[in-house]
């Protein structure tokens, strides 16, 4: 896999042969992953850092623990009651039934009458860029000064000390999530995931191994930001005119690379060769189905994938194409009306994507909503079983879980309890789809990170140190 | 289906003309008032003439009432939205049905949002089918420090919205009001203050009042709804954050005695929790806000409201800097999280019946209106709503809805899209055929 990734990972960025067989000769992880831990240099001239803020992510010490006497909700659609689940080493071990055995040596963790189920995974968030307190100093999240800025990377723009991330964690039991640009731009530029772990770097935070996320936006925003300035695009086609532009400089951008030429650096182009080479994802902001199915289009033309459309609010009008042409639509349960494009989202959205087989996620784009997804996807599933849509708390969990995992690229490491699957776990005190529980436990890479009865695994940002209210359960 | 349709088209007539409450009585009901009391297992609710009568155990039902029989399921009052724009907005980025601001205005207090209220707008009908019936409408920002009049409105489907128009003043302090006011928060309790001084001069000799040369702060609107401020006709809502802010504006209020006052917003509140007890100011504020999004709520925590009631603060929930146009079905959702809370060590959370009666009586209690809307004690309005489940858990919704005493269909904007596609690939003709009109 990672040879493959490194084939057209690498030819995307615009290297020289020479820079090609000087990263050949190195680590192949620095070509796979935009996170990854960094290249060693070779005694030769310098190439072309495909990897310069790599990830220094490293997981906190851990025990053996077993979670005993849970209804384990394995995040690919399983469900275990009175189950047991095993961590080692930072890993899933092994989960199973009351018939499981707890091996010696094990921190027992007694979860009857409670469930477990993988971290929570927000595959669209903007904790870090548009931090709290969202004060004009920290308004990092849109480079709108142009309509397309691929160059620009949301992980420069991340403050580690956002309280927004401890929220999520305590409160949320997320410990992943996609940081994306904002969507005043058509192509906002590259996202970045994170591990939920506090940090004083951003790229302590980084996901080891996670693909990069090219940013896309459609619809009324792009335009009326620029439309408002006089400047293309102010309407909907002169959108797809720019992007289509853009796109095709792309092509022949990428064209001059394969054919061996020596490029200047365009850091625009390399972030966009990424994604024609397949190795960068493309998570698209696009509300309403018409549209959607004209920027799958627009994909086609010049040869990429749509992985994701955000906020789309009418997936519910074509799930059908969208289950076609495997795309996942990233979904609020009830946002609506807030924006003409959001004028016909209804709550039985998500419920009607999953009903027609494609692939559903539900995701925050909110720092408080990122605190309650797991009720977010509850209010999905009534909505659907009163419209005749019946789904079990099982697959709905995995909107939470693998189905972002997959969307961003890290499904093989987490997203789902299974066996070697990073120990990203909740234990929730209650059924997760009810309004009255919450996370009592979070592990991260099988560390405990927080825990409800001990206020010292209750993390406290800088920022809040000193203020009123420090250290309060919040 | 197309029953449904019809009786859709029916209700759209029906609002040329008052609809008419039909008396109605619904036993065998997990009966909750909505005033903070213990629920009633066996319960009985009538509602005659559009109001409640009577509700509880024992409740005789008179032979002419139509009854609906609950089969055990949970019956309430219908929630009151404690802080909302419902009725004002339709889209908000769509600024032509967006009614809720009037900064270009010259008018500040006097600006009163009744007229402009909408009830055909679609998120009345939305937030009718989350069990909103009731809602506290507060005008956006105006040229002065003073926003207008809000006012109490029903949800139902019908001509008319307006319960009580001109309830309450509002206005903003702390950051907002020194936005407004100057740049600074002291500019802004100057401001406060002497537009009430100005008020008062109007109120002493009303036609020796200009209120039209450059030197008068108040055009004699303006001053003639302040005045309704100062005798406590109108009550004044009064947003306020930080923990400074509450205790300078109760102080504030001291210079002001004849002012009616009801805090908004209140992050900070548990801070002074005392203060505000003692000051017997009521309260409404957003349940889960727990960021630091400003720095005038540095110690935001969701264990805010449930701290305030602990110290006697009369403190009700509202969907304040929230989604309070379009998803007032949030404050259901926010009181079943104060009651999850509760089971969290260090937070402070509040028992059921607190959350179920700070979505219903609260706001109506904060508001001044609870011998009208809020719970099912004699006298209220017939807001009544039949529950498929727990009506504070997630997985719950209406099964049937009167207002006013007034039967409510479930149907909205969005249900119709939903059958619409419930099948979205096309049959012999496209989906714009599919309906039943």
């Amino acid at each position: 896999m990672a040879g493959t990734m490194m084939r057209v990972f690498d030819r995307s960025l615009g290297l020289t042969i020479f820079a090609v067989l000087t990263l050949a000769a190195c680590s192949i992880d620095s070509a796979s992953s935009g996170n990854a831990r960094p290249a060693t240099s070779a005694n030769r001239p310098a190439p072309v850092n495909l990897n310069p803020y790599p990830s220094t992510y490293h997981a906190y010490p851990s025990v053996p623990t077993a979670l005993v006497g849970a209804t384990i909700l394995d995040g690919e659609g399983g469900r275990i009651e009175n189950g047991t689940v095993l961590l080692r080493d930072g890993k899933v071990q092994a989960l199973g039934g009351a018939e499981l055995v707890v091996p010696d040596g094990y921190t027992r963790v007694d979860a009857t009458g409670r469930f477990v189920t993988p971290g929570i995974i927000d595959i669209h968030s903007h904790l870090g860029d548009y931090p709290s307190p969202s004060v004009d100093a920290h308004s990092d999240g849109n480079e709108a000064t142009d309509p397309t800025t691929p160059e620009v990377w949301a992980e420069h723009s991340v403050w580690p000390q956002d309280p927004g991330f401890t929220r999520a964690l305590t409160n949320g039991g997320v410990t992943s999530l996609q940081v994306l640009p904002g969507s005043a731009n058509l192509m906002g530029g590259r996202s970045v995931t994170l591990k939920n772990v506090p940090a004083r770097t951003v790229q302590v935070m980084k996901f080891p191994g996670a693909p990069y996320s090219l940013k896309m936006a459609c619809g009324e925003n792009p335009k009326r930001v620029y439309g408002g300035r006089g400047r293309a695009p102010s309407t909907r086609m002169g959108n797809f005119a720019v992007n289509r532009q853009t796109w095709a400089r792309a092509v022949e951008y990428r064209a001059r690379v394969l054919r061996g030429e020596t490029v200047p650096r365009d850091l625009a182009m390399e972030t966009l060769s990424g994604v024609l080479a397949g190795e960068i994802l493309v998570q698209n902001h696009c509300y309403r189905a018409d549209e959607m199915v004209q920027v799958m289009d627009m994909a086609r033309e010049f040869g990429y994938r749509v992985t994701a459309f955000h906020h789309a609010v009418e997936a519910y009008k074509i799930a059908d194409i969208l289950r076609e042409n495997h795309v996942c639509a990233a979904m609020w349960a009830d946002w609506w009306g807030f924006k003409m494009e959001a004028y016909d989202a209804i709550p039985e959205n998500i419920a009607m994507m999953q009903n027609a087989g494609a692939c559903a996620i539900v995701h925050s784009d909110d720092a408080n909503q990122i605190q309650r997804l797991n009720q977010e996807a509850a209010k999905a599933i009534a909505a659907g079983r009163r419209a005749g849509i019946d789904i079990s708390e099982a697959d709905a969990m995995r909107w939470l879980t693998i189905n972002p995992a997959r969307a961003m690229g890290i499904d093989a490491m987490t997203g789902s309890l299974k066996p070697g699957k990073m120990a990203d776990v909740v234990l929730w005190n209650g059924n997760p789809f009810s309004v009255y529980s919450r996370p009592e436990r979070v592990w991260i890479d099988g560390a405990l990170m927080y825990d409800a009865y001990n206020p010292a695994l209750r993390p406290v940002t800088d920022f809040e140190l000193g203020q009123p209210g420090e250290g309060d359960v919040k | 289906m197309r029953g449904a349709r019809l009786l859709v088209a029916a209700a759209l007539v029906a609002l040329s003309v008052p609809a008419l409450a039909q008396d109605v009585a619904i036993t065998n009901a997990r009966l909750v008032i909505g005033d903070g009391s213990a629920p009633i297992e066996h319960g009985t609710v009538v509602v005659r003439g559009g109001r409640v009568v009577a509700a509880g155990a024992g409740v005789a039902v008179p032979a002419t009432v139509r009854t609906v029989d609950a089969a055990g399921r949970w019956v309430t009052p219908g929630i009151v939205a404690g802080f909302s724009r419902v009725g004002l907005v339709e889209v908000d980025a769509v600024d032509g049905s967006n009614d809720a601001g009037s900064a270009a205005s010259i008018y500040g207090a006097a600006i009163d949002i009744a007229p402009a209220l909408n009830p055909l707008g679609a998120p009345v009908g939305v937030n009718r089918l989350s069990g909103v019936t009731r809602a506290l409408v507060y005008p956006g920002a105006a040229a002065s420090l003073f926003n207008g009049r809000g006012a109490l409105v029903d949800l139902g489907s019908d001509a008319n919205m307006v319960t009580h128009g001109g309830l309450f003043q509002y206005v903003e302090l702390g950051e907002s009001g020194a936005g407004r006011a100057g740049g600074s928060r002291q500019a802004a309790i100057l401001h406060f203050r002497s537009l009430l001084m100005e008020a008062q001069d109007f109120g002493r000799n009303p036609s020796a009042y200009d209120g039209r040369s450059r030197d008068a702060l108040l055009t004699r609107v303006d001053a003639q709804a302040l005045l309704r401020v100062l005798d406590g006709r109108d009550r004044l809502f009064i947003k306020v954050e930080r923990a400074s802010d509450i205790l300078s504006v109760i102080a504030l209020l001291r210079e002001f005695p004849g002012i009616k006052p009801t805090l908004i917003g209140v992050s900070e509140g548990w801070t002074v929790a005392r203060e505000l007890a003692a000051s017997h100011i009521p309260v409404i504020a957003s349940a889960l806000n727990d960021l630091p999004d400003s720095f005038e709520m540095l110690a935001a925590t969701q264990s805010n409201i449930g701290r305030m009631r602990a110290a006697g603060v009369p403190a009700a929930i509202g969907l304040v800097d929230d989604n309070e146009t379009h998803k007032l079905g949030y404050a259901r959702q926010y009181a079943g999280n104060l009651v999850g809370l509760a089971r969290i060590p260090g937070a402070s959370g509040l028992t059921w019946d607190q959350a179920f009666a700070s979505i219903t009586s609260g706001p109506a209690i904060a508001a001044g209106v609870d011998s009208e809307v809020g719970s099912l004690l004699p006298g209220r309005v017939g807001d009544v709503i039949i529950w498929d489940g727990d009506p504070l858990e997630i997985s719950s919704a209406p099964a049937e809805i009167y207002i006013d005493g007034v039967f409510q269909l479930l149907r909205s904007r969005q249900s119709e899209l939903r059958d619409r596609y419930s099948n979205p690939v096309e049959g012999n003709l496209p989906n714009a055929y599919d309906h039943d009109f």
